[in-house]
């Protein structure tokens, strides 16, 4: 036993500083099909060291191996692989034109484009998401036109949302995106709330409720999994560990519970983790989660296991807190190459038709910002009116609001 | 007409909405199986089923949080905080999230969500079950902030509040649960029984937001008063003898600014009064509404009787309470101004 005197204080510290060379030596990689895959009805209890494990399809050939593979036709994997290329292109141009001064600010997904691409393709028409601010794979995974989103994200004339919203706070019903919050954490009790609202009606709807790491800190993750497992709410708690919290590491969030999928345990609700790298592993545990839900067997918490290659937003600059190499070091790899390199050992792609492709995505992307740009950018061209902004305060404008929209003489 | 309790005029009214609106569900701390800690929602289970009305964790942020997600589904959460001292967990989800919903979707979601929760102190509550936090919700844009003064109000403005399509902050003065109180603490409390007020309509009925009523009219000073205050404001214009139009504001966002106008420019005087504490209080608004809106018909300033500017007190209760003798000591300076 220590000595007992002087306490000392503890404030954990990731590996490796910028300067430092990279080293993930500490994170545990099993091997791909290692982890066995339950029926959807398993008991939690017996499952518990899921939490600790990574699930994982595809190994280093680039094979999918396993029992969580072969759910998807080559089809539905060349769709996932356009939808994560569409998305990353769409990053780049969205970052380079924050960089242009054509709006205020972006926040990209490098690196975790899995997670939400393949998410959503494991859903059914009218569930719904309850997203952080870096899922807007679900959106591109279900169609929603480009041109919107970078409306949005110009605050122009043509916006949905009017120029109320921060650029990427998209909102989207229809889509099964809710809207979302600046305020992190606070639409993961929501979505149980949503998905306790569809258990009341007697529906078979389900909803999807999303975190990062360094959020799930936040009081609301605490109360999502308590309201989610006493309702036994039909909501797959996602957990998205991109080792990263603006400049914290995943550590000061995580403490001493080994996992963010451990988080679950203590609750009763069934936890996996998950290479969030790997578009097969993560659309297969997304269905199975899905699956338990609608099956009214209640919730499940999946913690998806990837690494945040971008800076945080493009008002952040992580060089100032960690290598900047340190993405190349990452041992789950980068999940665009990684499907890509499976269905090439496939025998369905290759490299010459992904840079056809790639291009291909790029001139989509470029179309669509032309045509986004003809209604307007932040600064420039067509843009809300001011009375918009006195508008959908309440449903219907009361007098105080009336007076004021007056005297702003809009 | 039967005279009920302000409890059983709003045990009531979810009753009834509960009936007419089957997306109506009820909620909360001790709300289920027991009824409520103030017997507001005793019944409802047994009458509508657990998935109706359940009880919930205590865990105010989720209780909030997750009526929100409901109402983004579409049924219509009624929920409670056990004691308006207890809402602060949930103030963010209130503020960022109920409060914002629609505006910041443009309308693609919305929160038809009722907060509903016993406010207000005269019952030896200390520090944590008398506090009126009504101004932490009147200064946030797109709630509506409704406290009701007697049993007929409270049934209709939360029959309302339920059917609104935006989110209702909904205080219940505690104190005038079960009677009338002036302020009075050493007399006899008088039952809802024995008041006109407590006159509470079978079946639906609605009284409208953002209307104020007069109370007692009057041709000498404005009072402007709302929840326990109504009746404090009655007995001093009483006991002053002064002709006191006393506003019983009831909603107090949106607010009934042009009732509260008209009265001023009829009386000229003006006395806000509130158990809230005095600095940025909502007097504090009242105040600056009618100073600009009746600066020329004023003859005196007007006067805030409030709390004071200290945590709500136990033993000091009657030197903390603004009662009718403070106020009228307020309305007699305001006449003699």
């Amino acid at each position: 036993m220590a000595d007992a005197g002087m306490l000392r204080f503890h404030v954990p510290e990731p590996e490796v500083r910028p300067g430092g060379t990279p080293d993930f030596s500490n994170v545990t990689i099993p091997k791909a099909g290692s982890v066995p895959r339950p029926g959807i009805d398993v008991d939690p209890r017996t499952i518990r060291d899921m939490a600790f494990s990574i699930i994982r399809v595809l190994n280093r050939n680039g094979e999918a191996v396993g029992p969580w593979a072969g759910l998807l036709s080559d089809d539905e994997l060349l769709e996932g692989l356009r939808h994560m290329m569409t998305l990353r292109s769409f990053d780049a141009r969205m970052q380079m034109a924050q960089r242009q001064g054509k709006t205020s600010f972006y926040m990209q997904h490098l690196g975790e484009e899995a997670v939400s691409c393949a998410f959503r393709k494991a859903l059914a028409p009218g569930d719904m998401n309850f997203p952080t601010y870096r899922q807007a794979g679900l959106l591109i995974a279900d169609g929603y036109p480009m041109v919107t989103m970078m409306n949005q994200i110009y605050s122009n004339e043509a916006d949905p949302l009017k120029g109320r919203q921060l650029p990427i706070m998209y909102s989207s019903k229809e889509h099964g995106f809710f809207s979302i919050s600046g305020n992190l954490a606070t639409q993961y009790i929501q979505a149980v709330g949503w998905a306790m609202a569809s258990a009341i009606s007697n529906d078979s709807r389900i909803a999807a409720a999303w975190i990062g790491d360094g959020s799930t800190a936040e009081s609301d993750f605490h109360a999502a999994l308590v309201f989610a497992s006493t309702y036994k709410a039909p909501v797959v708690l996602n957990v998205v560990n991109n080792q990263w919290a603006i400049s914290t590491f995943q550590g000061i969030a995580r403490g001493g519970s080994g996992t963010f999928a451990a988080r679950g345990l203590g609750f009763g609700i069934p936890s996996l983790r998950v290479d969030g790298n790997d578009y097969l592993a993560v659309h297969a545990v997304a269905k199975w989660a899905a699956e338990r839900a609608r099956s009214n067997l209640g919730p499940t918490l999946v913690e998806y296991v990837t690494y945040r290659v971008g800076a945080h937003s493009s008002s952040d600059d992580p060089s100032a807190y960690r290598p900047k190499a340190e993405s190349d070091a990452w041992p789950l790899g980068d999940p665009v190459v990684r499907l890509k390199n499976h269905l090439i050992q496939r025998g369905v792609w290759s490299d010459e038709r992904h840079a056809q492709a790639e291009a291909e995505i790029l001139e989509t992307v470029i179309a669509a910002q032309r045509q986004a740009e003809r209604h307007g950018t932040l600064h420039a061209g067509g843009k809300p009116s001011a009375r918009d902004m006195f508008e959908g305060v309440y449903a219907e404008m009361p007098p105080h609001l009336r007076r004021q929209r007056q005297q702003a003489g809009v | 007409m039967p005279r009920r309790t302000m409890i059983e005029a709003i045990r009531d009214a979810m009753d009834v909405s509960m009936a007419r609106d089957e997306r109506v569900i009820v909620y909360g701390e001790d709300v289920g199986f027991f009824g409520g800690v103030f017997r507001c929602t005793q019944g409802l289970q047994a009458k509508y089923g657990k998935s109706r009305c359940f009880d919930a964790p205590i865990s105010e942020a989720g209780i909030v949080g997750s009526a929100i997600g409901m109402a983004a589904y579409g049924l219509k959460p009624c929920v409670e905080v056990q004691f308006a001292d207890y809402v602060y967990p949930a103030y963010d989800q209130i503020v960022s999230e109920a409060a914002r919903l629609r505006y910041r979707s443009n309308g693609d979601f919305t929160c038809p969500i009722v907060v509903r929760m016993p406010t207000g102190g005269g019952i030896f509550g200390g520090q944590t079950h008398s506090q009126s936090p009504e101004a932490l919700f009147t200064h946030v844009s797109g709630l509506k902030v409704v406290v009701p003064s007697n049993p007929h109000d409270a049934k209709g403005l939360l029959i309302s509040a339920i059917e609104d399509p935006d989110p209702v902050i909904f205080l219940e003065p505690k104190r005038l649960y079960n009677g009338p109180f002036d302020g009075h603490h050493d007399r006899p409390v008088t039952p809802w029984s024995k008041h006109e007020l407590g006159e509470v309509a079978e079946g639906h009925y609605t009284v409208p937001l953002g209307k104020a009523v007069i109370r007692r009219p009057g041709a000498a000073v404005t009072v402007l008063a709302y929840g326990t205050m109504v009746y404090v404001a009655e007995a001093a214009a009483a006991e002053t003898g002064i002709d006191a139009e006393i506003i019983d504001l009831r909603t107090l966002l949106p607010l009934d600014l042009d009732t509260i106008v008209a009265s001023v420019k009829k009386t000229g005087r003006c006395v806000v009064v509130h158990e809230a504490t005095l600095t940025s209080g909502f007097g504090a608004e009242l105040s600056a509404l009618v100073q600009e809106n009746c600066f020329y018909h004023l003859e005196a300033p007007v006067a805030r009787v409030a709390g004071w500017d200290t945590p709500y007190p136990h033993a000091q209760e009657w030197d903390y309470f603004p009662g009718p003798a403070r106020l009228g000591r307020a309305l007699l300076e305001t006449m003699e101004a």
